[in-house]
Protein backbone atom coordinates (compact mmCIF):
# COMPACT_ATOMS: atom_id res chain seq x y z
CA UNK A 1 0.00 0.00 0.00
CA UNK A 2 2.42 2.43 1.05
CA UNK A 3 4.84 1.19 -1.60
CA UNK A 4 2.04 1.57 -4.04
CA UNK A 5 1.55 5.13 -3.15
CA UNK A 6 5.51 6.23 -3.02
CA UNK A 7 5.43 4.47 -6.89
CA UNK A 8 2.84 6.65 -7.82
CA UNK A 9 4.18 9.67 -6.94
CA UNK A 10 7.36 9.03 -8.18
CA UNK A 11 5.98 8.07 -11.46
CA UNK A 12 4.16 11.71 -10.85
CA UNK A 13 6.99 13.25 -10.51
CA UNK A 14 8.98 12.02 -13.48
CA UNK A 15 6.02 12.58 -16.06
CA UNK A 16 5.23 15.93 -14.68
CA UNK A 17 9.42 16.68 -15.03
CA UNK A 18 9.43 15.12 -18.33
CA UNK A 19 6.74 17.17 -19.83
CA UNK A 20 8.34 20.49 -18.69
CA UNK A 21 11.01 19.13 -20.71
CA UNK A 22 9.12 18.77 -23.43
CA UNK A 23 7.58 21.79 -23.34
CA UNK A 24 10.94 23.78 -22.21
CA UNK A 25 12.48 22.00 -25.68
CA UNK A 26 9.30 22.97 -27.56
CA UNK A 27 9.87 27.09 -26.27
CA UNK A 28 13.15 26.95 -27.21
CA UNK A 29 12.93 24.85 -30.66
CA UNK A 30 10.05 28.13 -31.65
CA UNK A 31 12.11 30.91 -30.41
CA UNK A 32 15.35 29.22 -32.73
CA UNK A 33 13.32 28.41 -35.37
CA UNK A 34 11.80 32.19 -35.58
CA UNK A 35 15.36 33.52 -36.36
CA UNK A 36 15.36 31.28 -39.59
CA UNK A 37 13.75 32.16 -42.97
CA UNK A 38 11.07 32.34 -43.71
CA UNK A 39 9.79 35.06 -42.34
CA UNK A 40 5.57 34.65 -42.49
CA UNK A 41 5.33 38.29 -42.33
CA UNK A 42 1.02 37.90 -43.84
CA UNK A 43 0.72 35.02 -41.33
CA UNK A 44 1.74 36.97 -38.48
CA UNK A 45 -0.67 40.16 -39.49
CA UNK A 46 -3.29 37.86 -39.80
CA UNK A 47 -2.67 36.41 -36.38
CA UNK A 48 -2.57 39.85 -34.99
CA UNK A 49 -5.99 40.45 -36.16
CA UNK A 50 -6.92 37.28 -34.69
CA UNK A 51 -5.50 37.27 -31.34
CA UNK A 52 -5.32 41.32 -30.78
CA UNK A 53 -7.70 43.14 -33.10
CA UNK A 54 -10.37 40.90 -32.63
CA UNK A 55 -9.96 40.84 -29.13
CA UNK A 56 -10.65 44.51 -28.75
CA UNK A 57 -14.31 44.53 -27.59
CA UNK A 58 -13.39 42.29 -24.89
CA UNK A 59 -10.94 44.07 -23.76
CA UNK A 60 -12.84 47.44 -23.96
CA UNK A 61 -15.86 46.42 -21.94
CA UNK A 62 -13.85 44.52 -19.34
CA UNK A 63 -11.54 47.65 -18.57
CA UNK A 64 -14.64 50.35 -19.00
CA UNK A 65 -16.49 48.32 -15.81
CA UNK A 66 -12.75 47.25 -14.09
CA UNK A 67 -12.08 51.39 -14.28
CA UNK A 68 -15.56 51.98 -13.49
CA UNK A 69 -15.12 49.78 -10.29
CA UNK A 70 -11.92 51.13 -9.09
CA UNK A 71 -13.34 54.47 -9.43
CA UNK A 72 -16.72 53.39 -6.77
CA UNK A 73 -14.43 51.39 -4.73
CA UNK A 74 -11.27 54.06 -4.60
CA UNK A 75 -13.99 56.75 -3.61
CA UNK A 76 -15.64 55.69 -0.84
CA UNK A 77 -12.42 54.23 0.77
CA UNK A 78 -10.55 57.71 -0.06
CA UNK A 79 -13.83 59.59 1.89
CA UNK A 80 -12.83 57.91 5.03
CA UNK A 81 -9.61 59.94 4.93
CA UNK A 82 -10.81 62.75 3.19
CA UNK A 83 -8.55 62.20 0.32
CA UNK A 84 -11.10 61.52 -2.45
CA UNK A 85 -8.67 63.97 -5.04
CA UNK A 86 -7.16 61.05 -4.86
CA UNK A 87 -8.92 58.75 -6.88
CA UNK A 88 -7.06 59.66 -10.31
CA UNK A 89 -4.31 58.90 -8.67
CA UNK A 90 -5.46 55.66 -7.19
CA UNK A 91 -7.21 54.30 -10.07
CA UNK A 92 -4.04 55.26 -12.58
CA UNK A 93 -1.72 53.11 -10.59
CA UNK A 94 -3.72 49.97 -10.10
CA UNK A 95 -4.86 49.55 -13.58
CA UNK A 96 -1.13 50.64 -14.99
CA UNK A 97 0.86 48.52 -12.60
CA UNK A 98 -1.19 45.78 -11.82
CA UNK A 99 -5.03 45.15 -13.07
CA UNK A 100 -4.14 46.47 -16.32
CA UNK A 101 -1.59 43.66 -18.17
CA UNK A 102 -3.09 41.04 -15.80
CA UNK A 103 -6.94 41.29 -17.09
CA UNK A 104 -5.79 41.99 -20.09
CA UNK A 105 -3.36 38.58 -20.12
CA UNK A 106 -6.37 36.63 -18.62
CA UNK A 107 -9.12 37.62 -21.34
CA UNK A 108 -6.80 37.35 -24.12
CA UNK A 109 -6.14 33.55 -22.85
CA UNK A 110 -9.71 33.07 -22.38
CA UNK A 111 -10.79 34.91 -25.75
CA UNK A 112 -7.62 33.85 -28.13
CA UNK A 113 -5.32 31.41 -25.86
CA UNK A 114 -8.36 28.84 -25.88
CA UNK A 115 -8.86 29.20 -29.81
CA UNK A 116 -4.49 28.65 -30.27
CA UNK A 117 -4.67 25.74 -28.33
CA UNK A 118 -7.61 23.96 -29.61
CA UNK A 119 -6.79 24.59 -32.90
CA UNK A 120 -3.41 23.08 -32.82
CA UNK A 121 -4.88 20.43 -31.09
CA UNK A 122 -7.63 19.32 -33.68
CA UNK A 123 -4.29 19.99 -36.57
CA UNK A 124 -2.14 17.40 -34.26
CA UNK A 125 -5.27 15.05 -34.14
CA UNK A 126 -6.17 15.42 -37.88
CA UNK A 127 -2.45 14.22 -38.83
CA UNK A 128 -2.44 17.96 -40.43
CA UNK A 129 0.95 18.78 -38.17
CA UNK A 130 2.43 15.12 -39.46
CA UNK A 131 1.28 16.00 -43.17
CA UNK A 132 4.00 19.24 -42.44
CA UNK A 133 6.60 17.63 -40.99
CA UNK A 134 6.09 14.92 -44.29
CA UNK A 135 6.80 18.23 -46.40
CA UNK A 136 9.83 18.66 -44.04
CA UNK A 137 8.16 22.29 -43.23
CA UNK A 138 8.91 22.93 -39.06
CA UNK A 139 5.50 22.77 -37.78
CA UNK A 140 6.70 24.91 -35.10
CA UNK A 141 8.15 27.41 -37.37
CA UNK A 142 4.85 27.67 -39.74
CA UNK A 143 2.42 27.33 -37.11
CA UNK A 144 3.06 28.59 -33.56
CA UNK A 145 6.16 31.23 -34.54
CA UNK A 146 3.57 33.90 -36.02
CA UNK A 147 1.43 33.25 -32.68
CA UNK A 148 3.98 33.82 -30.84
CA UNK A 149 4.86 37.21 -32.42
CA UNK A 150 1.27 37.91 -32.67
CA UNK A 151 0.90 37.79 -29.14
CA UNK A 152 4.09 39.33 -28.30
CA UNK A 153 2.74 42.55 -29.82
CA UNK A 154 -0.74 42.59 -29.39
CA UNK A 155 -1.12 42.20 -25.68
CA UNK A 156 1.35 45.43 -24.93
CA UNK A 157 -0.95 47.23 -27.30
CA UNK A 158 -4.13 45.87 -25.78
CA UNK A 159 -2.63 46.60 -22.37
CA UNK A 160 -2.77 50.61 -23.21
CA UNK A 161 -5.81 50.01 -24.27
CA UNK A 162 -6.92 48.69 -20.88
CA UNK A 163 -5.48 51.04 -19.26
CA UNK A 164 -6.89 54.01 -21.38
CA UNK A 165 -10.52 52.90 -20.94
CA UNK A 166 -9.92 51.75 -17.40
CA UNK A 167 -8.78 55.27 -16.30
CA UNK A 168 -11.72 57.07 -18.32
CA UNK A 169 -14.18 54.50 -16.95
CA UNK A 170 -12.80 55.65 -13.41
CA UNK A 171 -13.12 59.05 -14.21
CA UNK A 172 -16.95 58.19 -15.34
CA UNK A 173 -17.77 56.52 -11.94
CA UNK A 174 -15.32 59.23 -9.70
CA UNK A 175 -16.19 62.45 -11.45
CA UNK A 176 -19.28 62.28 -13.66
CA UNK A 177 -20.96 60.31 -11.07
CA UNK A 178 -19.73 60.52 -7.27
CA UNK A 179 -18.48 64.43 -7.94
CA UNK A 180 -15.00 64.37 -7.75
CA UNK A 181 -13.25 67.39 -8.86
CA UNK A 182 -12.16 66.62 -12.78
CA UNK A 183 -9.03 68.37 -12.36
CA UNK A 184 -8.03 67.31 -9.29
CA UNK A 185 -8.70 63.39 -10.77
CA UNK A 186 -6.19 64.40 -13.37
CA UNK A 187 -3.95 66.05 -11.61
CA UNK A 188 -3.15 63.36 -9.23
CA UNK A 189 -2.53 60.86 -11.37
CA UNK A 190 -0.18 63.06 -13.80
CA UNK A 191 1.66 63.80 -10.50
CA UNK A 192 1.66 60.38 -8.92
CA UNK A 193 2.39 58.24 -12.74
CA UNK A 194 6.20 57.78 -13.23
CA UNK A 195 7.58 56.36 -16.28
CA UNK A 196 8.52 53.24 -14.28
CA UNK A 197 5.10 52.39 -13.78
CA UNK A 198 3.93 52.41 -17.21
CA UNK A 199 7.30 49.85 -18.06
CA UNK A 200 6.40 47.69 -15.56
CA UNK A 201 3.20 47.23 -17.23
CA UNK A 202 4.37 47.09 -20.60
CA UNK A 203 7.53 44.27 -19.24
CA UNK A 204 4.44 42.00 -17.41
CA UNK A 205 2.46 42.48 -20.91
CA UNK A 206 5.24 40.47 -23.00
CA UNK A 207 5.69 38.16 -20.60
CA UNK A 208 2.59 37.24 -20.35
CA UNK A 209 2.35 37.31 -23.44
CA UNK A 210 4.63 34.65 -24.04
CA UNK A 211 3.34 32.69 -21.40
CA UNK A 212 0.08 32.43 -22.99
CA UNK A 213 1.09 31.58 -26.58
CA UNK A 214 3.55 29.32 -25.40
CA UNK A 215 1.46 26.88 -22.77
CA UNK A 216 -1.66 26.98 -24.78
CA UNK A 217 0.18 26.30 -28.46
CA UNK A 218 2.46 24.11 -26.38
CA UNK A 219 -0.56 21.80 -25.08
CA UNK A 220 -2.64 21.51 -27.95
CA UNK A 221 0.84 20.37 -29.66
CA UNK A 222 1.29 17.34 -27.47
CA UNK A 223 -2.67 16.93 -27.09
CA UNK A 224 -1.94 13.49 -27.93
CA UNK A 225 0.77 12.78 -25.33
CA UNK A 226 -1.08 14.26 -22.12
CA UNK A 227 -1.37 11.89 -19.54
CA UNK A 228 -5.48 11.34 -18.94
CA UNK A 229 -6.87 13.36 -21.87
CA UNK A 230 -8.42 10.74 -23.74
CA UNK A 231 -8.45 10.71 -27.49
CA UNK A 232 -10.01 12.58 -30.28
CA UNK A 233 -12.58 15.58 -29.59
CA UNK A 234 -12.06 15.12 -25.74
CA UNK A 235 -8.51 15.27 -25.65
CA UNK A 236 -8.78 18.34 -27.41
CA UNK A 237 -11.48 19.71 -24.94
CA UNK A 238 -9.71 18.54 -21.83
CA UNK A 239 -6.50 20.16 -22.77
CA UNK A 240 -7.94 23.35 -23.84
CA UNK A 241 -9.81 23.57 -20.44
CA UNK A 242 -6.00 22.61 -19.22
CA UNK A 243 -4.49 25.40 -21.51
CA UNK A 244 -6.22 27.81 -19.83
CA UNK A 245 -6.09 26.90 -16.13
CA UNK A 246 -2.42 26.70 -16.69
CA UNK A 247 -2.02 30.02 -18.74
CA UNK A 248 -4.00 31.82 -15.72
CA UNK A 249 -2.49 30.32 -12.58
CA UNK A 250 1.15 30.80 -14.42
CA UNK A 251 -0.20 35.10 -14.95
CA UNK A 252 -0.92 35.35 -11.62
CA UNK A 253 2.55 33.51 -10.27
CA UNK A 254 4.40 35.76 -12.30
CA UNK A 255 2.76 38.94 -12.05
CA UNK A 256 3.85 38.27 -8.30
CA UNK A 257 7.17 37.25 -9.30
CA UNK A 258 7.91 40.19 -11.44
CA UNK A 259 6.27 43.03 -9.25
CA UNK A 260 9.18 41.75 -6.95
CA UNK A 261 11.97 41.97 -9.18
CA UNK A 262 10.24 45.52 -10.95
CA UNK A 263 9.44 46.80 -7.89
CA UNK B 1 16.87 -8.80 -57.24
CA UNK B 2 20.17 -7.19 -58.48
CA UNK B 3 18.58 -3.60 -57.29
CA UNK B 4 19.92 -2.33 -54.45
CA UNK B 5 16.68 -1.71 -51.72
CA UNK B 6 15.05 1.41 -51.87
CA UNK B 7 13.89 1.22 -47.82
CA UNK B 8 15.11 -1.62 -45.49
CA UNK B 9 13.95 -2.14 -42.49
CA UNK B 10 16.01 -4.11 -40.52
CA UNK B 11 15.24 -5.75 -36.77
CA UNK B 12 12.39 -3.06 -36.19
CA UNK B 13 11.34 -3.50 -33.08
CA UNK B 14 8.66 -1.37 -31.34
CA UNK B 15 6.63 -0.95 -28.69
CA UNK B 16 4.00 1.02 -27.15
CA UNK B 17 3.81 0.95 -23.12
CA UNK B 18 4.04 -2.96 -22.81
CA UNK B 19 2.27 -3.80 -26.24
CA UNK B 20 4.97 -4.81 -28.89
CA UNK B 21 3.79 -3.76 -32.16
CA UNK B 22 6.65 -4.94 -34.03
CA UNK B 23 8.64 -7.43 -33.23
CA UNK B 24 12.28 -7.55 -34.70
CA UNK B 25 10.80 -6.81 -38.03
CA UNK B 26 12.85 -6.55 -41.57
CA UNK B 27 11.45 -5.87 -44.93
CA UNK B 28 13.37 -4.62 -48.40
CA UNK B 29 11.51 -2.34 -50.62
CA UNK B 30 13.16 -2.23 -54.33
CA UNK B 31 12.39 0.71 -55.89
CA UNK B 32 9.77 1.49 -58.83
CA UNK B 33 7.46 -1.20 -57.18
CA UNK B 34 4.29 -1.51 -55.25
CA UNK B 35 4.36 -2.66 -51.76
CA UNK B 36 0.87 -3.67 -50.14
CA UNK B 37 1.15 -3.49 -46.52
CA UNK B 38 -2.22 -5.48 -45.13
CA UNK B 39 -3.02 -6.95 -41.84
CA UNK B 40 -5.77 -6.91 -38.96
CA UNK B 41 -6.55 -3.48 -36.95
CA UNK B 42 -3.75 -2.56 -34.46
CA UNK B 43 -1.35 -5.00 -36.02
CA UNK B 44 1.11 -2.20 -36.54
CA UNK B 45 0.46 -0.86 -40.37
CA UNK B 46 0.07 2.83 -39.69
CA UNK B 47 2.87 2.18 -36.81
CA UNK B 48 5.50 1.28 -39.45
CA UNK B 49 4.28 3.93 -42.50
CA UNK B 50 5.11 6.56 -39.43
CA UNK B 51 8.32 4.84 -38.95
CA UNK B 52 9.24 4.92 -42.45
CA UNK B 53 8.54 8.68 -42.69
CA UNK B 54 10.54 9.38 -39.39
CA UNK B 55 7.46 10.57 -37.34
CA UNK B 56 8.60 7.87 -34.99
CA UNK B 57 11.33 6.19 -33.66
CA UNK B 58 11.77 2.52 -33.23
CA UNK B 59 12.85 0.88 -29.88
CA UNK B 60 15.79 -1.05 -31.96
CA UNK B 61 16.66 -1.87 -35.69
CA UNK B 62 17.61 0.45 -38.12
CA UNK B 63 15.60 2.00 -41.31
CA UNK B 64 17.75 2.84 -44.28
CA UNK B 65 16.26 4.98 -46.42
CA UNK B 66 18.72 5.52 -50.29
CA UNK B 67 21.02 3.51 -47.45
CA UNK B 68 21.03 6.07 -44.65
CA UNK B 69 20.02 4.53 -41.82
CA UNK B 70 16.96 7.26 -40.47
CA UNK B 71 16.97 6.39 -36.77
CA UNK B 72 20.02 8.16 -36.31
CA UNK B 73 19.64 11.49 -37.86
CA UNK B 74 18.97 14.83 -36.73
CA UNK B 75 15.84 16.77 -38.03
CA UNK B 76 17.91 19.01 -40.62
CA UNK B 77 18.99 15.19 -42.17
CA UNK B 78 15.66 13.63 -41.83
CA UNK B 79 13.67 16.76 -43.82
CA UNK B 80 16.60 16.28 -46.36
CA UNK B 81 15.38 12.53 -46.62
CA UNK B 82 11.73 13.65 -46.62
CA UNK B 83 12.07 15.75 -49.42
CA UNK B 84 12.09 11.80 -51.40
CA UNK B 85 8.84 10.90 -49.36
CA UNK B 86 5.08 12.22 -51.00
CA UNK B 87 2.26 10.67 -48.20
CA UNK B 88 -1.41 10.81 -49.00
CA UNK B 89 -2.89 10.15 -45.27
CA UNK B 90 -5.77 8.57 -44.62
CA UNK B 91 -8.67 11.67 -43.80
CA UNK B 92 -5.88 13.84 -46.21
CA UNK B 93 -4.91 15.57 -43.24
CA UNK B 94 -5.35 19.05 -45.61
CA UNK B 95 -4.62 22.23 -43.93
CA UNK B 96 -8.35 23.18 -42.47
CA UNK B 97 -7.54 27.01 -42.82
CA UNK B 98 -6.12 26.95 -46.70
CA UNK B 99 -7.54 26.48 -49.70
CA UNK B 100 -7.85 23.96 -52.35
CA UNK B 101 -4.75 25.97 -54.61
CA UNK B 102 -2.81 26.95 -51.56
CA UNK B 103 -2.91 23.77 -49.97
CA UNK B 104 -1.41 22.21 -53.26
CA UNK B 105 0.52 24.89 -53.68
CA UNK B 106 2.25 24.76 -49.49
CA UNK B 107 5.30 22.56 -50.59
CA UNK B 108 5.83 24.65 -53.60
CA UNK B 109 6.06 27.58 -51.15
CA UNK B 110 8.05 26.32 -48.54
CA UNK B 111 10.45 23.84 -50.29
CA UNK B 112 11.19 25.40 -53.18
CA UNK B 113 12.52 29.30 -54.58
CA UNK B 114 10.14 28.72 -57.21
CA UNK B 115 8.22 32.12 -58.45
CA UNK B 116 4.58 32.62 -57.76
CA UNK B 117 3.73 32.61 -61.35
CA UNK B 118 5.54 29.26 -61.62
CA UNK B 119 3.78 28.00 -58.61
CA UNK B 120 0.43 29.14 -60.35
CA UNK B 121 1.18 27.10 -63.18
CA UNK B 122 2.31 24.07 -61.73
CA UNK B 123 -0.79 23.73 -59.34
CA UNK B 124 -3.21 24.52 -62.25
CA UNK B 125 -1.82 22.19 -64.28
CA UNK B 126 -2.22 19.83 -60.90
CA UNK B 127 -5.65 21.03 -60.67
CA UNK B 128 -6.35 19.86 -64.04
CA UNK B 129 -4.51 16.49 -64.01
CA UNK B 130 -6.15 15.31 -61.50
CA UNK B 131 -9.91 16.63 -62.49
CA UNK B 132 -9.53 19.52 -59.69
CA UNK B 133 -10.44 22.37 -61.56
CA UNK B 134 -13.21 24.76 -60.55
CA UNK B 135 -12.65 23.65 -56.72
CA UNK B 136 -9.19 25.18 -56.17
CA UNK B 137 -11.07 28.25 -54.24
CA UNK B 138 -12.81 25.71 -51.59
CA UNK B 139 -11.80 24.67 -48.30
CA UNK B 140 -11.45 21.44 -47.60
CA UNK B 141 -14.47 21.73 -45.06
CA UNK B 142 -16.30 21.83 -48.45
CA UNK B 143 -15.03 18.88 -49.98
CA UNK B 144 -16.05 15.38 -50.53
CA UNK B 145 -13.85 12.71 -49.22
CA UNK B 146 -12.78 11.53 -52.14
CA UNK B 147 -12.51 14.76 -53.33
CA UNK B 148 -10.36 15.81 -50.27
CA UNK B 149 -8.30 12.18 -51.35
CA UNK B 150 -7.16 13.76 -55.07
CA UNK B 151 -6.10 17.25 -53.26
CA UNK B 152 -4.28 15.27 -50.55
CA UNK B 153 -2.44 12.73 -53.79
CA UNK B 154 -2.52 16.36 -55.65
CA UNK B 155 -0.30 17.98 -52.70
CA UNK B 156 1.41 14.76 -52.40
CA UNK B 157 2.85 14.96 -55.88
CA UNK B 158 3.74 18.67 -55.90
CA UNK B 159 7.67 18.14 -55.51
CA UNK B 160 7.70 15.30 -57.53
CA UNK B 161 8.79 12.24 -54.73
CA UNK B 162 10.78 8.99 -55.27
CA UNK B 163 8.70 7.21 -52.85
CA UNK B 164 4.63 7.70 -52.56
CA UNK B 165 3.08 6.23 -49.22
CA UNK B 166 -0.41 5.76 -49.00
CA UNK B 167 -2.37 5.16 -45.46
CA UNK B 168 -5.60 3.46 -46.30
CA UNK B 169 -6.16 5.45 -49.36
CA UNK B 170 -9.67 4.09 -50.08
CA UNK B 171 -10.93 4.04 -46.44
CA UNK B 172 -14.35 5.19 -46.43
CA UNK B 173 -15.18 5.98 -50.13
CA UNK B 174 -18.17 4.52 -51.99
CA UNK B 175 -16.92 1.87 -54.84
CA UNK B 176 -17.27 4.06 -57.72
CA UNK B 177 -14.47 6.42 -55.64
CA UNK B 178 -12.32 4.15 -55.23
CA UNK B 179 -12.25 2.78 -58.65
CA UNK B 180 -10.94 6.78 -59.46
CA UNK B 181 -8.35 6.91 -56.67
CA UNK B 182 -6.84 3.47 -57.90
CA UNK B 183 -7.19 5.05 -61.60
CA UNK B 184 -5.19 7.76 -60.22
CA UNK B 185 -2.64 5.85 -58.75
CA UNK B 186 -2.31 4.18 -61.98
CA UNK B 187 -1.70 7.51 -63.95
CA UNK B 188 0.12 9.10 -61.75
CA UNK B 189 3.04 6.28 -61.05
CA UNK B 190 3.19 5.78 -64.71
CA UNK B 191 3.94 9.48 -65.35
CA UNK B 192 6.36 9.75 -62.19
CA UNK B 193 7.48 6.37 -61.53
CA UNK B 194 7.67 6.63 -58.06
CA UNK B 195 8.04 3.62 -55.72
CA UNK B 196 4.48 3.15 -53.65
CA UNK B 197 3.56 1.54 -50.61
CA UNK B 198 0.20 1.39 -49.60
CA UNK B 199 -1.32 0.36 -46.54
CA UNK B 200 -5.09 -0.83 -46.84
CA UNK B 201 -8.01 -2.33 -45.63
CA UNK B 202 -9.31 -2.65 -49.40
CA UNK B 203 -8.61 -6.35 -50.16
CA UNK B 204 -8.26 -7.82 -52.62
CA UNK B 205 -8.85 -4.99 -55.07
CA UNK B 206 -5.59 -3.30 -53.51
CA UNK B 207 -3.87 -7.06 -54.03
CA UNK B 208 -4.10 -6.17 -58.22
CA UNK B 209 -1.95 -2.91 -57.33
CA UNK B 210 0.89 -5.02 -55.46
CA UNK B 211 4.30 -6.25 -56.67
CA UNK B 212 4.76 -7.24 -53.13
CA UNK B 213 2.43 -8.00 -50.42
CA UNK B 214 3.04 -7.96 -46.55
CA UNK B 215 0.69 -9.22 -43.89
CA UNK B 216 1.34 -7.89 -40.31
CA UNK B 217 0.65 -10.61 -37.91
CA UNK B 218 1.21 -10.01 -34.19
CA UNK B 219 4.03 -7.99 -34.30
CA UNK B 220 5.85 -10.11 -37.06
CA UNK B 221 6.02 -9.70 -40.96
CA UNK B 222 5.37 -12.25 -43.57
CA UNK B 223 5.88 -11.41 -47.18
CA UNK B 224 4.31 -12.82 -50.35
CA UNK B 225 5.17 -12.31 -53.84
CA UNK B 226 1.45 -12.46 -55.12
CA UNK B 227 -2.14 -13.12 -53.37
CA UNK B 228 -2.35 -16.59 -54.17
CA UNK B 229 0.46 -17.30 -52.27
CA UNK B 230 -1.17 -15.84 -49.45
CA UNK B 231 -4.23 -17.87 -49.53
CA UNK B 232 -1.67 -20.73 -49.57
CA UNK B 233 -0.15 -19.89 -46.82
CA UNK B 234 -0.32 -21.81 -43.61
CA UNK B 235 -0.14 -20.04 -40.86
CA UNK B 236 -3.44 -20.13 -39.22
CA UNK B 237 -3.72 -16.46 -38.40
CA UNK B 238 -3.03 -15.64 -41.83
CA UNK B 239 -5.78 -18.21 -43.35
CA UNK B 240 -7.66 -16.23 -41.00
CA UNK B 241 -7.17 -13.14 -42.05
CA UNK B 242 -7.62 -14.09 -46.10
CA UNK B 243 -10.79 -15.93 -44.51
CA UNK B 244 -12.29 -12.37 -43.85
CA UNK B 245 -10.68 -9.76 -46.15
CA UNK B 246 -10.67 -11.90 -48.95
CA UNK B 247 -13.86 -14.06 -48.31
CA UNK B 248 -15.92 -13.81 -51.79
CA UNK B 249 -12.65 -14.70 -53.56
CA UNK B 250 -12.00 -17.24 -51.03
CA UNK B 251 -15.54 -18.97 -51.58
CA UNK B 252 -15.91 -18.80 -54.84
CA UNK B 253 -12.48 -20.81 -55.25
CA UNK B 254 -13.32 -23.40 -52.98
CA UNK B 255 -16.60 -23.88 -54.70
CA UNK B 256 -14.92 -24.45 -57.58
Amino acid sequence: MLLQRIENIGESAIYHLHDLGRMGLFLLRTLLGGVKKPFRFTTMVRQIQEIGANSFGVIFFTAAFTGMVLGLQGYYTLRKFGSEGMLGSAVALSLLREMGPVLTALMVTGRAGSAMCAEVGIMRNSEQIDALECMAIDPLGYLVMPKVLATVISLPLLTMIFNVVGIFGGYLAGVKMLGVNPGAYFTGMELSVVNKDITMGLIKSVVFGLLIVWICTGRGYFVHQIRGAGYGAEAVSRVTTQAVVIASISILLWDYILTAILL
Amino acid sequence: MNEAPIIQLQDVVKSFGTQRILDRVSLDIYPGRTTVIAGGSGQGKSVTLKLILGLIKPDSGAILVHGRDITTMNRKELNEVRSNFGVLFQGAALLDSLSVFDNIALPLRERTELGREEIRQKVMATLIQLGLIGHEEKFPAQLSGGMKKRVGLARALQLQPDIMLFDEPTTGLDPEKTMEIYRLFHETQEKFAYTAIIVSHDIPKVFNLADQIVVLNHGKLVTFDNPEDIQLSSIPEIQAFVKTTMGHLYLSRELE
